[in-house]
């Protein structure tokens, strides 16, 4: 029971954690809270479910075509919802409410295009192996979710790292007009972020929508609210942090579950994230920030 | 009345009172929007309302006005408990804050019976044939009265707090403006006006569901203050009078329908981030000279 308990919390954080690393990437280096994430999500699993059942590609290229598409989406929603705010220099809050906005506008467009019904990847698209060891199971699914979600983190985290458009995008979290003034092309870096933020996203639905074996255009709305919770926990901006918190929520709720009560499954990323808010509102590796005017 | 207006009248009825709840709403938003903060929370205090009068009225059979109160007060308390710790951070936090909330009272309200073990809420089925009391005239007599209390706010010490805060609350604070204070009393207005309108609601609808005040729900009350917009009371009312009887020019949009909200929103916020009711702008446009504009815009630094 502990042990299969602990496999579901893996790889189930892995996609939480995958989620919440472009939502807080985002937040970390233009200081926007990206509520648009979730419907980047949604439509990162219909483009991979589209290159699967009308270009009938494999699951690998598939999941390619995905982040792709949900990057370039990502880039097209800088352009219309964020970029016209920033150059206006307004407050916060607009980028808020705009990319709510973009979210309504790109789950009644996919509603319109795909219905409202769930779809799911045809089954023989699937590896449906299933490995049972002792008192454990686990398919060929969850485990190629776990290893690709992993995968995708570390080949973000050494990008930050190593890469010279990591760096920079580092220098721009830490200050856009410093960066600036030392060369380094702001905009394009925004662009990166984009990019790589939504074709994460874009990743995690394709994941979720194979995992659970379920997508429809309302798929975002709960992962984007689990998603907040994931970065308050991590601490807003913070990219390690967002992994950490991606699995210890998904082990709260899968040992919630089995332990306490399933009716509130959906509220326990909530009870988190106000408890959090309560006690230690710059997250679990966060350092508190002074702001000033 | 002439047969043409009465007519009118019986078709439009349900939708002008609609608009009139929604304008309750846009305002509940308004008021804290004003102090510079975005709340999603309207939409979950409009269903604690809406609950709880519901409750009393199907199980004490209390009159309305009493339903009514006991609503508002219900959601005031909770905005109270959530607003304290939450409004000493900055607004990204409330703005996330709010959110979940909602969705703890959706889930609570979705899952009370079952953890409970007899029939409280309802479950998904909501409440249903909830005795239909509220008359146009109490949304009227509702919404005139807030309009009473905005102008009174307006022309106040507090209203001007409000002001300064949405424009620097650093300097506010430094002027000697409790800000944390102002901003708890804007929410927990917000609150009693939301659950208010969330009771009246209820008594106009027969029932209340938990799948009704989502975070959809709180986008749509949203959008009206946006697009009316956030400096004057009126904004909200125009902006929820013109998002309520739109859709019914637009059925032909089908199913894409709900885009209408996500459109106005993002056309609102870049290209009219004053909104629909802007004195400045309108005097601009009617190339009336006019004394200089009394309120700043929104330029919230957190």
């Amino acid at each position: 029971m502990f042990l299969q308990q602990l496999v579901n919390a893996l790889w189930l954080g892995s996609v939480y954690a995958l989620f919440a690393l472009g939502y807080t990437l985002v937040f970390g280096v233009l200081d926007i809270l990206n509520l648009a994430h979730g419907a980047v999500f949604m439509w990162g699993a219909f483009f991979g479910l589209m290159a699967v059942t009308r270009l009938d590609m494999p699951i690998w290229a598939a999941l390619l075509v995905a982040m792709l598409g949900s990057g370039v989406l990502g880039i097209v929603l800088d352009r219309v919802a964020f970029r016209p705010l920033r150059k206006r220099n307004a407050p916060q809050l607009a980028a808020i409410i705009s990319s709510i906005g973009a979210s309504t506008i790109l789950v009644s467009l996919a509603q319109g295009a795909f219905g409202a019904q769930v779809s799911r990847f045809p089954l023989d698209a699937l590896p449906s192996q299933v490995f049972i060891t002792g008192p454990v199971r686990v398919t060929l699914i969850q485990i190629i979710v776990f290893v690709a979600s992993v995968v995708l983190m570390i080949a973000l985290l050494l990008f930050m790292r190593r890469s010279r458009s990591g760096k920079a995008m580092r220098a721009v979290a830490y200050s856009g007009r410093i960066s600036a003034l030392l060369g380094i092309n702001v905009d394009r870096i925004i662009v990166t972020t984009f990019f790589v933020s939504s074709a994460l996203a874009g990743a995690s639905g394709v994941f979720l929508g194979l995992a659970f074996s379920a997508i429809s255009p309302f798929m975002g709305a709960p992962i984007e609210l689990k998603g907040l919770a994931v970065i308050i926990l991590g601490g807003l901006g913070n990219v390690p942090g967002a992994i950490l918190a991606g699995f210890l929520l998904a082990a709260t709720e899968v040992f919630g579950v089995a332990y306490v009560s399933s009716d509130f499954r959906d509220a326990i990323a909530f009870t988190v994230l106000i408890l959090v808010l309560l006690f230690r509102p710059s997250g679990i590796l966060g350092t508190a920030v002074e702001r000033r005017a | 009345m002439p047969p043409f207006l009465n007519d009118l009248w019986l078709v439009y009825r349900s939708v002008f009172e609609f608009a009139l709840i929604g304008s309750a709403l846009g305002l509940s938003m308004y008021v804290v929007l004003r102090t510079g903060l975005l709340s999603l929370a309207s939409a979950g205090f409009m269903a604690i309302g809406a609950y709880v009068g519901a409750l009393l009225t199907i199980h004490l059979h209390v009159p309305l006005l009493v339903s009514v109160l006991a609503g508002a007060l219900a959601a005031g308390g909770i905005g109270l408990l959530l607003g304290l710790p939450v409004l000493r951070l900055s607004g990204v936090y409330l703005a996330i804050a709010t959110i979940g909330f909602g969705e703890v009272v959706r889930v609570f309200m979705l899952n009370i019976d079952s953890v409970a073990g007899r029939t409280i809420t309802g479950g998904a089925l909501g409440l249903n044939n909830i005795p239909r009391k509220t008359e146009t005239w109490h949304l009227v007599l509702f919404v005139a009265v807030l309009i009473y209390l905005f102008i009174r706010i307006d022309r106040s010490r507090t209203g001007r707090a409000f002001d300064a805060i949405r424009q620097d609350h650093h300097v506010a604070a430094s002027m000697g403006i409790d800000v944390v204070r102002y901003r708890n009393l804007a929410f927990l207005l917000s609150a009693l006006i939301a659950g208010a309108a969330g009771v009246f609601s209820a008594h106009l609808t027969y029932f209340v569901s938990p799948n009704e005040y989502g975070f959809n729900g709180a986008v749509r009350i949203l959008t009206f203050a946006i697009l009316g917009g956030y400096l004057t009371w009126l904004g909200p009312i125009v902006g929820a009078f013109l998002l309520t009887f739109l859709p019914e020019l637009l059925r032909f949009l089908g199913p894409y329908r709900p885009i209408v909200n996500g459109v106005v929103l993002i056309l609102a916020i870049i290209y009219l981030p004053r909104g629909l009711v802007d004195p400045r702008f309108w005097r601009k446009t009617l190339r009336r000279r006019s004394p200089p504009p009394p309120a700043a815009p929104l330029e919230t630094s957190g």
